[in-house]
């Protein structure tokens, strides 16, 4: 086994996903299955091999700091699923 | 039946004033109201407003204003963001989701008096190989109902193999438009990183995804990555480029130019018939007067694990952004906060989409992220140096698209990692970034179209495009989906 149950709940926290027994169960056995097939990965020594984190290689991409053209609040809050004076509403944080 | 012409076809007859948009766009519905409900490819059509669109093309075009895809009626796949028009990723996550701005190739497209048909179907969040993924309905292959059009894109590759649009957007992040292409017997162009703006594009894997055609020739590509390549300020990734037109070396012979064929092509699982069309196709090109020669890319057989690494921690990253407070779907039973993103995103995702947000949040946790997210990047390195070294031994490489033709719906859904294996060809052009093309390459035996995928270096389109028409040209591949037989 590359990853327990335990793991699996561990990380669906981490992701904020919730699962029924069920499908812990079947992810479980299905993530061990890709895993063990990443193994193949180990073949290849890559010590001293740089990392590509991007196909194009762009580093500080800077433009002007100029104010442009921007949405306007109820546009941006239209499809807020709850919305009150230019604000998103979340359930309450403090008691 | 105009629905069934392509785009420069179209364009002929209207820059003469020969037909109006209006009657393209006519055309385009009345094949829609037959075979639709067959395929399934849309999951919005929006005629009244396409109609409205072709007055204003019709109004550019006596008035001389003819660009190329003036009065052209295309489809959009449904992670690209279009104002006003519902923009779902084919997820219940977006089902009500309204986009307050056009993605940057909407509005490129709009400018040039494009018309919309409508939005296509695809795999949830484009995450799959059969566009079975999605949360809404089945699209089906039109060469073959009972067989998937290929995936993510396969509303779009669908729709343009059924002549229910002239050609189609859709995105490729790790096969996405080459591998539906190469099942609906079309053209799809994935380009090099870069060369189109993903502003608006909703993000999977920002690393790997780029928009790209579907078309139903060669040309018609061209013309359309002509009118959407290009820099964009809004999308820091894309490449300080300059508006080219990559139809120029269309037409120009192909003789003595070097054709790469990677020894590792034909391997194990690669399907007899794909085998047989593959070989007959690089014949093709030898009696174009191309010179074959051997390549290598030692790496390939790492491609898929690396990809399935990378793609899902980019995605579970990207997709952290659906807690039901800004937009989309929220679930109202939580007890707090935390509770209600639990109940958001577990209702608000399929199956598939949670399998990859847990591989990615797993491969990039605590005690695993240099295992995984790490090792998968060292080893795409080595993917991307094995192509810039066979590209110094030639100009294009040639393989498959897929290892088999279209397969039945329902036949891999109950094995991720089968379906994921299928993607081994188009994934590594992912992966180094580069351009790929999938085009018709021949029929198998039970009249199923298999693609033929031709690779070139970075931003080189145009050669790409050169090499495809030639061949396109020499195989002459007339056949069609007999769908209202």
């Amino acid at each position: 086994m590359k990853i327990s149950r335990q793991e699996v709940a561990h990380v669906a926290r981490l992701a904020r996903l919730s699962f029924s027994e069920d499908e812990m169960e079947l992810f479980t056995n299905q993530l061990n299955q890709i895993l063990l097939y990443m193994e193949k990965l180990n073949e290849i020594d890559t010590q001293n091999i740089k990392p590509t984190y991007h196909a194009l290689e762009l580093t500080n991409v800077l433009r002007e700091d100029k104010v442009g053209p921007s949405l306007p609040p109820e546009r941006v809050l239209s499809n807020a699923p709850a919305e009150n004076k230019d604000m998103f509403v979340v359930p309450r944080i403090i008691r | 039946m105009l629905a069934q012409k392509t785009i420069h076809e179209l364009h002929r007859l209207l820059t003469k004033k020969e037909i109006k948009p209006q009657e393209i766009v006519t055309s385009i519905f009345e094949r829609i109201g037959r075979v639709e409900p067959q395929v399934k490819a849309y999951l919005t059509l929006i005629q009244e407003d396409a109609m409205k669109q072709a007055k204003i093309a019709e109004e550019k075009i006596l008035k001389g204003e003819v660009l190329p895809l003036t009065g052209i009626p295309l489809a959009i796949k449904d992670n690209i963001c279009t104002e006003g028009i519902k923009t779902t990723c084919a997820s219940k996550m977006l089902e009500s989701f309204v986009p307050p701005y056009d993605a940057t190739v909407i509005q490129i497209l709009k400018a040039q008096n494009a018309i919309f048909v409508g939005k296509t179907n695809m795999d949830e969040f484009a995450m799959g190989s059969s566009t079975e993924n999605s949360a809404f309905q089945i699209t089906r292959n039109p060469w073959n109902l009972e067989r998937v059009p290929g995936g993510s894109s396969g509303g779009s590759a669908a729709a343009v193999a059924a002549d229910e649009c002239i050609a189609a957007l859709g995105s490729d992040t790790g096969g996405s438009i080459r591998q539906p292409a190469s099942f609906c017997g079309v053209v799809g162009v994935k380009p090099t990183y870069g060369c189109v703006s993903r502003f608006g594009l909703v993000a999977f894997a920002s690393s790997l995804d780029q928009i790209g055609p579907l078309a139903k020739d060669v040309q018609d590509a061209a013309i359309l990555l002509t009118a959407i390549a290009g820099h964009d300020p809004n999308d820091s990734t894309s490449a300080p480029i300059e508006k080219k037109d990559y139809t120029s070396k269309i037409g120009q012979e192909i003789r003595g130019m070097k054709i790469g064929i990677p020894k590792e092509a034909v391997q194990e699982g690669l399907d007899k018939d794909v085998q047989g069309v593959f070989e007959k196709d690089v014949e093709i090109f030898r009696s174009l007067g191309a010179e074959i020669v051997e390549v290598s890319l030692p790496h390939l057989e790492y491609a898929v694990a690396v990809y399935y690494i990378i793609a899902p921690a980019e995605a579970s990253s990207n997709l952290a952004r659906y807690d039901g407070v800004k937009y989309g779907f929220r679930d109202e039973g939580g007890e707090n906060l935390i509770d209600m993103y639990c109940r958001t995103r577990s209702l608000g995702f399929g199956p598939e989409v949670k399998r990859r947000i847990m591989l990615g949040t797993y491969a990039l946790s605590a005690g695993y992220y240099d295992a995984y997210y790490k090792k998968a990047s060292q080893v795409r390195t080595l993917i991307k140096q094995d192509f810039l070294n066979a590209f110094k031994k030639c100009d294009v490489i040639l393989t498959p698209v897929s290892p088999t033709p279209a397969f039945k719906i329902g036949e891999k859904t109950s094995d991720p990692l089968q379906m994921y294996l299928s993607d081994i060809y188009t994934i590594p052009i992912n992966l180094a970034g580069v351009p790929a093309i999938s085009l018709p390459g021949g029929l198998s035996p039970d009249r199923l179209p298999i693609g033929l995928q031709i690779i070139g270096p970075h931003f080189s389109e145009e050669e790409l495009f050169k090499v495809a028409y030639q061949f396109e040209q020499a195989l002459s591949f007339k056949e069609k989906p007999r769908l209202e037989e």
